[in-house]
């Protein structure tokens, strides 16, 4: 029985401070199975198998790899027992090739000799039908070419327990396709895969087995045959949740915002967004939808002024009747003209908090320039930051707390709540609930509805299809760049939605 | 043409220590570390050299140029080599700021090699400065016959050992880098240290191994300065600002050891080019030995504008690495 | 068997970062670095001289604070590398690496001794210092705003650009030195106004060091209120933690970015005026004597706070004071001190370490 196992955990246990991250974690995966670990974020998933792969050390509880009892104190260790783990955030360095990413840290004679190495990547890129350059630098590369360089640098290896932390958030539907294909080959090999996620479905199709963690403790695991949505729902959060988000309807809708044919470069002189042309509407919630990196931050930032546009403009309409060109305007001048325009964006604390810094203070950060004094007004924010912590249930040991030491949660709702609080004909929010537990969510998506019903404009990136189709009136679908679609939110499907996300890339690659 | 001869042999003579500095940073900023304490390593290297040369001639009655030789020079890179010490266990272990460890250790390896050079005799029981002479002499030994040969002698075979052995150590260096497994992960802890270690990469280890060594690298430019180009005697504060100037030198060059051969003498000849052209004022010729350091501002500048992914500065550098951070 | 391998194999050290710690510990391992750091360079002091160790510190004492005299020159040091210290907050807040601290002091020392010599004739000595500070922050101001205009603009690395600058200072004090040489051939300035006295800072209440100290409290405690009260402290403090924030906020970074440096350069360059006018009335290549360095690392280690940094200031100070006694008592050249001072902040420096992390040996019996 035990020589069927890949993989044992028993009792691991792992804290950060006082947060409890892992709680007697304990289970197992066999040789040639994929076995998906399931949990919200925050659950404690990531932590675990950074256990696995090295890069945490467990303070109690044992691992065992093929009946043995082993330390794992190093990634090196977990090679060693032919485990990687290839993380969400991709472990490359820019400046080398494919193919030296691809031998870092490998044991061989010290003179390299590069043309062999890359023939025998090759070798293994043909066997298991990837798509990939081994002397390509990773710098010129897209996000699933690095992937695949993550994933062939594990089988270069010889890697027989893969560990995928969350490998669908970044791929197309198509894509995420090719990739599961892959994993199926790979278990054909007799290798054993391990899948972190939060997707229900993917759960569903890729593995053999699930294990479900909630807020850093184990739940059960279920073989993936006897599972529905609603059971594995359930598991992960705990209670029975009717996942039923009210739309709130309004019949006032007046122009706001129109952004015509809207061209962004990056840094690198990459068009991010081309030709980008919307129009958002008051009492609306316009979502935008989308592979991550598909210009979705770039979009919010054109609007709130943080992006040098190329090309084409943006128009204001306000309440009143007026109408202001706001394209190349930074935010100070657009809000010397008393627009009030809400940005939530993605990277809350490395750009709409600083995580250093009490509650006070970050409720300033929009508002500090007002009245003429040299002295700043702390009284103001002082009065806002106790406001928001009651109104919004924020849990923090005091207004002097710096916010990085807030759960993501009541980091989030300060954010969302200091934005709110400035009355905004227009709120644009990133990602709001990432990283946020039901609960929380549920509170942020109560916010929005009751802006949209105060009639606000709000437009809303999200990742989550299914959240977006019962919270926006209005989905915006964007590709490298481009709008390949605008849908109404009551009748669309998902399935036209993937479409919309993949479909056209296709069309410009056979064009291009 | 004598002149020039003349400029050249003294421009390679201000490039050697230079070189020695450059190469061994190099390797200390491929690990991700900055080291701001390489003028002071310098200075250890040259004191510890001296120190080494100057108890063993005093110990015997006829002393012996090579013995001399070889115990300076293992003194020396013992010397640099515990100042890369220090600074690896206080910014890699105890994750201090770089630039403040450097800094710290710059004042002490200063103060160190002044303190030592000036009293060393003095608390020896001797009078009067120090003097290696025989041991000096053999590091300005060149090779019989060769350095008579007309131009080529005296432009290619006319300097001691370390200048060649500076030469080498850089081409060394970029082989290293460029050609072997060691140098690529090396390269990689430099970039990315979380990358090099979830590939299974000591990085601890590399950047340890990385500071130490080219600290000692680095000290012997601090032995060839006080050996080769002061024959074997001690000025306080002579070495000046050339420990700086190599670190410029790693600008200039890119963060390429052969680069900065070239790059070397470039600067060794800026530093001296006052001397050589005639009629300069002496205000006019203090002038002229900004040159160096405006030379490498103007280089910064250039190299950030360009924004090539290849020539810019090791993506890590100057920052602490711990795995466990959140 | 196996399993006893893996059991031994387990890390044996291991770092864990502290949630907080209480002050009366972070204190405790401080006072314990300090007391070991006294007790290395105290070691090496007695190994190289062969003395009595009490005596040595006897010495150090007495080399400090053993005399009126010595009493204020070691306050009038403390003054100087406290101002320099302050001066550079507001950049290092800003994660500005201005490590040309020392050629903003020289270029304000410069201009200081230029404004001495050619008005020491025609204006009044009042006059004459108003100017001195004026014309001395002026310069630092310039010397600082060169590398965060380069820095604003195209992101060029500040750390090395300063560096450089330093250097350049340098060698415009040595040309100016060949003009204003006295006696001619010293390749040295020589005391400036030795007679008359134009431009010294004058005794107040019949203390000569009361002007440097109310000069530098002033700027202490004004930028005290600056960085913790002002807006364009805070804009400083956003800016610092990240640009995207900065941005977000509607802050003009590059305009923060240059205006910060400008500010903490002229501060630098007035302590050049502090320098020249105050204690050395004279100008040279060592006028700023690697002061710009140390209050690099004063300031890093006071975390910005102005009141510790008198602590730390006044500490090195004090070590430095005391070792140069030390070194002319027992004959020796007065770099021992650096090399104390080297020891002192090896210590100081390391100790952050363990305020951070905890370290946690093995432990038996896991389960």
């Amino acid at each position: 029985m035990q020589e069927d196992l890949a993989i044992e955990l028993k009792n691991v246990t792992k804290c950060f401070g006082e947060v409890m991250a892992n709680d007697h974690i304990s289970l197992s995966v066999r040789k040639g199975e994929i076995l998906s670990i399931l949990g919200e974020n925050g659950s404690g998933k990531t932590t675990l198998m950074n256990m696995i792969s090295g890069i945490y050390y467990p303070d109690s509880g044992t691992i065992k790899v093929e009946g043995n009892e082993v330390t794992i104190r190093s990634p090196k260790d977990a090679y060693a027992l032919k485990i990687g783990m290839i993380h969400q955030h991709f472990k490359l360095i820019q400046i080398l090739t494919a193919a030296e990413n691809i031998i870092l840290g490998r044991k061989g004679p010290n003179r390299l000799h590069m043309d062999q190495v890359e023939q025998e990547i090759s070798e293994l890129v043909h066997k298991y039908g990837f798509e990939l350059t081994p002397s390509q630098k990773i710098y010129n590369m897209s996000v699933s070419q690095k992937q695949t360089v993550e994933i062939v640098k594990i089988l270069y290896r010889g890697a027989n327990l893969l560990i995928l932390d969350e490998p669908t958030a970044v791929l197309t539907p198509q894509e995420t396709e090719k990739l599961f294909d892959v994993l199926r080959n790979m278990k054909k090999d007799g290798k054993s895969i391990i899948i972190i996620t939060h997707k229900l479905n993917e759960v569903l199709e890729i593995s053999d087995r699930v294990s479900v963690l909630r807020k850093g403790k184990y739940i059960g695991t279920v073989e993936t045959k006897d599972a529905t949505l609603e059971s594995l729902t359930e598991m992960m959060v705990g209670e029975k949740v009717v996942l039923d988000i009210n739309r709130a309807e309004t019949t006032k809708r007046e122009k706001r915002i129109d952004m015509r044919g809207i061209t962004v470069k990056n840094k690198e002189g990459v068009k991010v967004l081309r030709e980008t042309s919307f129009t958002a509407y008051s009492g609306e919630i316009l979502g935008v939808a989308g592979i991550s990196g598909s210009g979705q931050k770039e979009l919010l930032e054109a609007v709130a002024g943080l992006q040098e546009i190329e090309s084409g403009e943006i128009l204001y309409y306000s309440p009143e009747g007026k109408v202001e060109k706001i394209s190349d305007m930074k935010p100070i001048d657009i809000r010397n003209l008393h627009i009030s325009l809400s940005f939530v964006p993605e990277d809350r604390l490395g750009m709409g908090l600083v995580g250093s810094m009490d509650l006070t203070d970050n409720m300033m950060i929009r508002s500090y320039q007002e009245g003429k004094h040299f002295i700043a007004n702390r009284k103001k924010p002082h009065a806002l930051a106790e406001q928001v912590v009651s109104e919004l249930d924020v849990t923090t040991p005091s207004i002097e707390t710096p916010v990085s030491r807030l759960s993501g949660g009541n980091v989030q709702k300060v954010l969302v709540g200091r934005e709110i609080a400035s009355n905004p004909t227009v709120l644009m929010v990133a990602y709001p609930v990432r990283g946020l537990d039901i609960h929380s969510s549920y509170t942020i998506y109560n916010l929005l509805n009751s802006q949209k019903i105060q009639g606000v404009a709000i437009i809303c990136v999200g990742e989550d299809l299914d959240v977006l189709l019962e919270l926006c009136d209005r989905i915006l679908v964007l590709n490298g760049g481009e709008v390949t679609g605008i849908v109404d939110a009551r009748t669309t499907t998902k399935e036209e939605i993937g479409v919309l996300m993949a479909g056209s890339r296709k069309e410009k690659k056979a064009n291009a | 043409m004598s002149v020039l001869i003349t400029f050249i042999q003294k421009a390679i003579g201000q490039a050697v220590p230079i070189l020695f500095g450059a190469t061994g940073e190099i390797a200390i900023e491929k690990s991700g570390n900055l080291n701001l304490g390489i003028p002071g390593i310098m200075y250890m290297g040259g004191i510890a050299g001296l120190m080494g040369a100057f108890f063993y001639e005093k110990s015997t009655s006829a002393p012996n140029g090579v013995i001399g030789l070889l115990i300076s020079f293992i003194c020396a890179l013992l010397a640099s080599a515990i100042g890369g010490a220090i600074y690896s266990v206080l910014t890699i272990t105890l994750r201090a700021n770089q630039n403040v460890v450097g800094l710290a250790l710059t004042t002490f390896g200063v103060g160190f090699g002044n303190f030592f050079g000036g009293s060393i005799s003095k608390l020896a029981g001797g009078v009067g400065q120090i003097s290696v002479a025989t041991t000096a002499e053999a590091y300005r030994a060149t090779i019989p016959g060769l350095s008579k040969i007309p131009l080529i002698g005296p432009v290619i075979f006319s300097y001691g050992f370390l200048t060649y052995l500076s030469i080498l150590a850089a081409i060394v260096l970029a082989f290293f880098l460029k050609k072997t497994r060691i140098g690529l992960n090396l390269r990689a802890v430099g970039e990315s240290p979380a990358t090099a270690d979830a590939a299974g990469i000591h990085v601890s280890k590399y950047k340890y191994i990385a500071t130490i060594t080219g600290a000692a690298i680095a000290g012997l430019g601090g032995l060839f300065f006080v050996m080769d180009y002061m024959g074997g005697t001690w000025i306080n504060n002579g070495f000046g600002d050339r420990g700086w100037l190599a670190i410029a030198l790693v600008i200039l060059a890119l963060w390429n050891p052969t680069r900065a051969i070239w790059g070397s003498v470039v600067f060794g000849a800026l530093y001296i080019l006052y001397i050589y052209i005639p009629g300069l004022s002496r205000a006019i010729q203090e002038l002229f030995k900004m040159l160096p350091y405006v030379v490498t501002i103007l280089v910064l500048i250039i190299t950030s504008r360009r924004n090539k992914k290849e020539n810019q500065p090791p993506a890590s550098l100057g920052e602490a690495y711990f795995r466990e951070d959140r | 068997m196996l399993r006893e391998s893996a059991k031994s194999r387990e890390p044996f050290v291991r770092m864990v970062k502290r949630d907080r710690i209480g002050t009366k510990k972070a204190i405790g391992i401080r006072i314990t670095a300090v007391i070991l750091s006294l007790v290395v360079s105290g070691v090496v002091i007695v190994k190289i001289t062969g003395q009595n160790p009490l005596e040595v510190y006897e010495g150090i004492v007495s080399g400090a604070i053993g005399t009126d005299r010595r009493v204020w020159v070691t306050v009038r040091e403390i003054m100087v590398l406290l101002l320099i210290s302050v001066g550079l907050i507001p950049a290092f807040k800003m994660k500005f690496w201005n490590i040309g601290a020392e050629g903003q002091i020289l270029v304000g020392g410069l201009v200081a001794a230029a404004i001495m010599i050619y008005a020491g004739d025609r204006l009044p000595s009042w006059l004459i210092i108003v100017l001195m500070f004026v014309g001395s922050g002026l310069a630092g101001l310039i010397w600082g705003m060169i590398p965060a205009i380069f820095k604003a603009i195209y992101n060029t690395n500040e750390t090395l650009f300063t560096l450089m600058l330093n250097y350049v200072a340098m060698q415009l004090v040595t040309f100016c030195i060949v003009f204003w040489e006295k006696p001619v051939g010293s390749n040295t300035v020589g005391v400036i106004n030795s007679s008359s006295g134009k431009g010294w800072f004058p005794e107040l209440f019949g203390n000569s060091q009361l002007l440097n100290i109310l000069v530098v409290s002033a700027v202490t405690i004004g930028m005290f209120i600056y960085m913790k009260y002002s807006k364009q402290g805070y804009e400083i403090a956003v800016v610092g933690e990240s640009e995207d924030t900065a941005n977000y906020a509607g802050i003009n970074v590059k305009k923060v970015i240059i205006r910060t440096v400008m500010i903490s350069g002229a501060i630098c360059g007035i302590a050049g005026a502090i320098i020249v006018g105050g204690c050395s009335h004279t100008i040279s290549t060592s006028t700023a004597g690697g002061r710009g360095f140390t209050a690099i690392i004063v300031t890093w280690m006071s975390k910005f706070n102005p009141f510790v940094m008198i602590l730390v200031s006044a500490f090195l100070v004090f070590m430095q004071q005391g070792s140069v006694q030390i070194a002319s008592q027992f004959g020796l050249n007065q770099n021992a001190s650096d090399i104390i001072t080297g020891i002192l902040l090896f210590f100081l420096i390391g100790c952050e370490f363990f305020v951070t992390y905890k370290v946690e040996f093995r432990r038996r019996n896991r389960g």
